[in-house]
């Protein structure tokens, strides 16, 4: 069969089901592209050797009641995989090799799935266009020299450029929304504490929430399935009734309210952006649904708050690199030395700053004015979304305020970098699970997205919002293959 | 407000990342312009607003204490860049 690596998951694993492909064969196809597609440096470490020894062990006794029987599958390298190399796209941590697995990696294996390697991302996730990562930037399929997004910019590159059927990243200010829209696929970043954080490297603990990337609405559904389990290794995992996502996907969403707020319209926002949001609250009125104009007060103030809450937490999680128990150590001439070179050397300049900012606030007498001040305006943001959800059901907003710009072009203005994530970051300071699809092109041709944003645990009503629209909005990436070698 | 010299030094040594004159001037440079951002916070009015401290709203659940793992000593010295079997290894700390 021809153009396995075109096929969506859904199909691979019909296919794989029906016994019309095996899982050798799928493997085999994705290692083959992945192997041609060393220029999109998607991949800081591959493990193309075990998953096809995986693959053919797979196929002499296939269990084809999983869910992902056979299905290769790469990762964000923020995953712990046990035995295989994790770095979080860090220097510090380039020869940390896990002796234990993450909850939603071990979910994903569980199903019948298998490990093909592991995906570059932002240091330590931090990064809106995967520049930060010490393993280099990641190319766009879409054009050459373009950031995919970040941070997990190696995931978005690997699902577009089809290296991977699917893929997991991980979300903490638009991490896996951001890159979905700047690549044109979809990306799922679920309810905080619907998926487990345990063996996932910390970045902000209170933020962090891993989610799949995937070509359309009904796979990503189908892994988001998968992943989300209640964790008692994970203290704020959650324990609620989980929908069957795939099985309950539907299109009718006659009925449903969906709010549009105003504040989402933004100063110097691009015509196109504009015009897209405007076609989205067509779609779904199309679907049968209603649109509702409402207010998100505090909108302006989530960026800011991002920058104190996730520094401040991140400054706390990354005290433990100090070149003792794992990672890089650098030569000191005693511990504090030792300690102080091993960071300065271990980590890159974005990360450096980021501890810095947390060390800042957190530091005595500013404690009250940053983070006692941003954890009351986090009230007052999370407060803005209870007060909505009493008139709709899903809130309808851009993913991004651009497309996907140049290598570079951003690199030495960090605000400007962080305006980025403007329209995803209220999203997790509330803890809600928001979606990015691919809703059209702008006059470049390159992919933006539209985002759904959905009540705590309402997953399958934001799934099934996207499932509908996807069908209106007939989307088609443009991909051209322009770096295989 | 301004973060000097004097401050990125303070902050540093609170981080533990050493940082040579160089990176200071450019590391406040960054932090002024990242503050002067964060100073919008400001505006709002936050005197009666309670603090979220936690997302999930849940109290968080006791486990019972006891152990899981069992010996994982190697486990756990595994990665370590330096070890002498049973134990973590450092720089001399007392004289």
């Amino acid at each position: 069969m021809s153009d396995i690596t075109k096929q969506s998951l859904t199909e691979l694993v019909e296919n794989i089901k029906n016994k019309k492909l095996s899982s050798t064969d799928v493997t085999k196809a994705f290692i083959q592209r992945s192997e041609k597609s060393s220029e999109l440096n998607a991949y800081i470490t591959d493990d193309f050797t075990s998953a096809l020894d995986k693959a053919k062990k797979f196929d002499q006794k296939p269990n084809l009641d999983l869910k992902l029987p056979g299905i290769p599958m790469a990762v964000k390298d923020l995953f712990c995989t046990k035995n295989v190399k994790t770095t979080a796209g860090s220097k510090i941590l380039n020869n940390f090799v896990p002796t234990y697995e993450s909850t939603v990696t071990k979910n994903i294996w569980d199903e019948g799935a298998i490990l093909l390697g592991k995906l570059n991302c932002d240091e330590f996730a931090m990064g809106s266009s995967n520049e930060t990562s010490h393993f280099g930037n990641v190319q766009n399929p879409i054009d050459k020299n373009l950031v995919p997004g970040g941070s997990s910019g190696g995931s978005a590159s690997a699902v577009a450029g089809q290296l991977t059927p699917i893929t997991i990243g991980t979300d903490t200010g638009g991490s896996i929304r951001q890159p979905a829209s700047f690549t044109g696929i979809v990306g799922l970043k679920p309810t905080y504490g619907s998926c487990s954080r345990y063996g996932i490297v910390a970045f902000a603990s209170s933020l962090d929430q891993a989610g799949p990337m995937a070509q359309n609405v009904k796979d990503c559904a189908l892994l988001q399935e998968v992943i989300s389990t209640y964790d008692p290794k994970d203290s704020t995992s959650i324990n609620f009734k989980r929908n069957h996502y795939s099985k309950e996907l539907t299109k009718n969403i006659k009925g449903k309210k969906i709010g549009i707020p105003k504040e989402y319209r933004v100063d110097g926002m691009p015509k196109e952006i504009e015009d897209l949001w405007q076609k989205g609250i067509q779609y779904v009125k199309d679907c049968g649904a209603e649109t509702i104009d409402i207010s998100l007060p505090h909108t302006s103030y989530a960026l800011p708050t991002y920058y104190i809450v996730a520094p401040a937490e991140a400054s706390s999680n990354l005290a433990r690199y100090d070149g003792v128990k794992y990672g890089y150590r650098a030569k000191g001439e005693n511990l504090i030395d030792m300690y102080e070179k091993t960071r300065s050397e271990g980590f890159g300049a974005e990360v450096q700053r980021r501890i810095m900012i947390g060390t800042y606030v957190l530091s005595s007498g500013y404690y009250d004015a940053y983070y006692l001040k941003a954890q009351k305006v986090r009230k007052l943001i999370k407060n803005d979304f209870d007060e909505a959800y009493k008139k709709v059901d899903a809130i309808l907003t851009p993913s991004t305020p651009s497309s996907a710009f140049k290598i570079g072009e951003k690199t030495n203005d960090p605000v400007s970098m962080y305006l980025n994530d403007i329209f995803t970051v209220p999203v997790n300071l509330a803890g809600l699970p928001g979606i990015s699809i691919p809703a059209g092109h702008d006059t470049k041709g390159y992919p933006l997205g539209l985002q759904i944003i959905g009540k705590a645990f309402d997953e399958q009503n934001i799934l099934n919002i996207a499932f509908a629209m996807e069908e209106k909005i007939i989307f088609k990436n443009k991909i051209t293959d322009w770096w295989i070698k | 407000m301004s973060i000097d010299l004097k401050t990125i030094k303070h902050i540093s040594k609170l981080s533990r990342i050493s940082v040579d004159e160089k990176r200071a001037e450019k590391l406040a440079d960054d932090l002024n312009s990242i503050f002067e951002f964060i100073e919008k916070l400001n505006e709002l009015k936050t005197d009666d607003v309670k603090p979220l401290t936690s997302i999930a709203e849940t109290t968080l659940k006791f486990r019972s204490d006891e152990i899981k793992s069992k010996n994982i000593r190697e486990q756990i010295i595994k990665n370590s860049p330096e070890d002498n079997e049973d134990y973590f290894v450092v720089p001399k700390v007392i004289e």
